[in-house]
């Protein structure tokens, strides 16, 4: 199957966004390669705004362009995006309401050789703690495509969250992004596997895996953490009675963090989660750190056995 | 100009519902307020073109914006009695279930408030923001700001300092409250800012500096001569020279009452010495 990097959809989608929706405005803090957007730059000169190194000038400006109609996406790396930002998007962009698409890159684990200080893997966590916040990760290539052309048409602030590294691109190209929807991908009777992001793929993956060891996996895709898509993880749960999440963050604030949370006030279940456990990451190559940090076809197999025993 | 009788008349209203209103709460910042309020009433009553019909989006009149939200007793006072809301609302500052937060805030759809201040720093990026949105939209109106002296101790405002010159935003007028003091005491022994005007020329902004704040035909005049300077591919920056406390005696001369409030007694000195004009809320 085809390999392509969700930034490439990011900058796809943007350069459709370009065409159709003469209000959506780019920003980016100097990393117009990294991020894809060249070509909406070149295309819409007067519409693109380099800012330069100063992301926190980048996130006020882009609060104040929505004030005249303008629907600002904002790029840089999910680090710079997020952490260094965080009180300018809480103030200017999330308790003002403000219609602001931030757009991060090189997101997690998989940013690779840069190391610990670019691969953050907070931003899922603090991103969904503002109030007002829509926070999406989408798995491949296509679906970063449809989810960046989806957001400009939600009005509010949205967090979008994407990756270095070429990946399996295995969603429908030109698909319908609906933020908030869990996509099922495979049906199953044994256990609920909640993946977000980079991690759907290896999840699919285990699906073969688990099947040779005679369980049934079922697997859903939860593009968006916030909001979270309740009734299909119920749904799912109340048939298959154990859960394994996984995604390339902190267990803390992660994806397993809100599952949990809706379990243990809905319906009490065992859980198990694929995610990187309180530590930073390391320089090294993407998918050789995702290995050491347990966020693996494997290790999506060993906590899908760990949890079923405990039904 | 003959407006300026009728300007100060509504100056004097407004420190009265400045102090009234920090009053009743025991909590607000009166100091910074009362220091910006001929330069609010200026902007309100005369400078700016605006609608009291309040729209978010504001396309086609002047915006402003308080980047120093700490002093938004002035800023009700003066959107009140302009008519953007109830003068009587004035009476919920600070208190629970208000629209009239503690620092400004659109979340309660307060109307004249388009982005929620506090937080230092933040306000000039957002307006260079909202200047690009009006040149994009072929809006030849004006984008004000107003910020502290010692907030430009934040290292965000230099990031938007920078960027509004190499861009040559010039649909901006940002004014300085220069009253060169902050919470902490004088903003020398705080933290020197240095030669400000000399900072912001070397970043490539025209300066207006006023040395007299809070006389209202001063003001009135350097906001002019500032707008007659606009759309000419540099960004405007107004030194302007005010005191903390201004009109209020035993408010001057001192950082003390940047945030503290006025006892009973206090009150009815400040209130004395500022004569009802437009009727108390």
């Amino acid at each position: 199957m085809e390999r392509k990097d969700t930034r490439s959809g990011f900058g796809a989608g943007l350069t459709e966004l370009g065409k159709t929706n003469k209000n959506v405005v780019a920003l980016c803090a100097d990393l117009t390669g990294s991020l894809k957007m060249g070509d909406f730059a070149n295309n819409h000169p007067d519409r693109f705004f380099q800012v330069g190194i100063a992301e926190a000038n980048m996130i006020g400006m882009a609060a104040g362009l929505t004030v005249g109609g303008k629907i600002p996406f904002t790029g840089t790396f999910a680090n710079f995006s997020t952490a260094r930002v965080y009180d300018q998007i809480r103030q200017s962009v999330s308790y003002s309401g403000k219609n602001v698409k931030i757009c991060a890159s090189h997101a997690g684990l998989t940013l690779g050789e840069d190391g610990a200080t670019h691969q953050t893997l907070e931003d899922i966590g603090m991103m969904k703690m503002l109030p007002n916040m829509v926070v999406i990760n989408p798995c491949d290539f296509n679906q970063t495509k449809a989810a960046t052309i989806a957001i400009a048409d939600h009005k509010g602030p949205v967090y979008l969250r994407f990756g270095r590294p070429k990946v399996t691109n295995f969603t429908p190209e030109n698909q319908k992004f609906e933020i908030g929807k869990a996509v099922p991908l495979v049906k199953g009777i044994d256990v609920s596997i909640f993946a977000t992001g980079h991690l759907v793929w290896p999840a699919l993956e285990s699906v073969k895996l688990l099947k040779e060891e005679g369980i049934s996996a079922e697997v859903i895709n939860i593009h968006t953490i916030k909001p979270l898509d309740k009734k299909a993880i119920l749904e799912s749960v109340k048939k298959t009675k154990c859960v394994v999440t996984a995604e390339e963050h902190q267990m803390n604030g992660g994806l397993g963090d809100s599952i949990a949370q809706l379990l243990c006030r809905e319906l009490p279940t065992p859980l198990e989660m694929v995610a990187v456990d309180d530590s930073f990451g390391e320089s090294g190559p993407p998918m050789k750190l995702m290995e050491k940090y347990g966020l693996t076809k494997n290790n999506i197999v060993s906590s899908v056995k760990k949890v079923i025993i405990r039904k | 100009m003959t407006d300026i009788p009728k300007l100060e008349s509504i100056t004097n209203q407004v420190r009265r519902d400045i102090v009234r209103m920090v009053h009743a709460n025991n909590s607000g910042h009166p100091g910074g307020s009362l220091g910006c309020a001929e330069f609010l009433v200026a902007l309100y009553f005369k400078t700016m073109n605006h609608n009291k019909d309040f729209s978010m989006d504001g396309v086609g009149e002047d915006i402003f914006y308080l980047s120093n939200g700490h002093i938004s007793p002035v800023w009700y006072s003066v959107l009140a009695r302009s008519g953007y809301f109830p003068v009587s609302e004035l009476s919920t500052f600070r208190k629970i279930d208000s629209r009239l937060q503690g620092h400004p805030a659109t979340h309660e759809g307060l109307e004249g408030i388009r982005m929620a201040s506090g937080s230092l720093g933040q306000g000039l990026s957002v307006a260079i923001g909202t200047c690009l949105a009006k040149k994009l939209n072929k809006d030849n109106s004006i984008v004000y700001t107003l910020h502290g002296d010692g907030e430009l101790q934040e290292g965000q405002n230099w990031e938007a300092i920078m960027y509004a010159s190499a861009n040559k935003v010039d649909n901006i007028i940002a004014t300085v409250d220069y009253n060169k003091k902050q919470i902490d005491g004088s903003l020398d022994n705080v933290l020197n800012m240095g030669d400000l005007k000399a900072k912001f020329e070397s970043f490539g902004w025209m300066v207006f500096e006023e040395e007299k704040g809070n006389d209202m035909e001063s003001v009135l005049n350097v906001l002019n001569s500032a707008k007659g300077e606009t759309k000419k591919e540099k960004p405007i920056v107004i030194l302007l020279h005010t005191e903390m406390g201004n009109g209020v005696d035993f408010m001057m001369g001192t950082h003390k009452w940047h945030g503290s409030a006025p006892n009973d007694e206090q009150l009815e000195i400040a209130l004395n010495q500022n004569i009802e004009t437009l009727g108390d809320y």
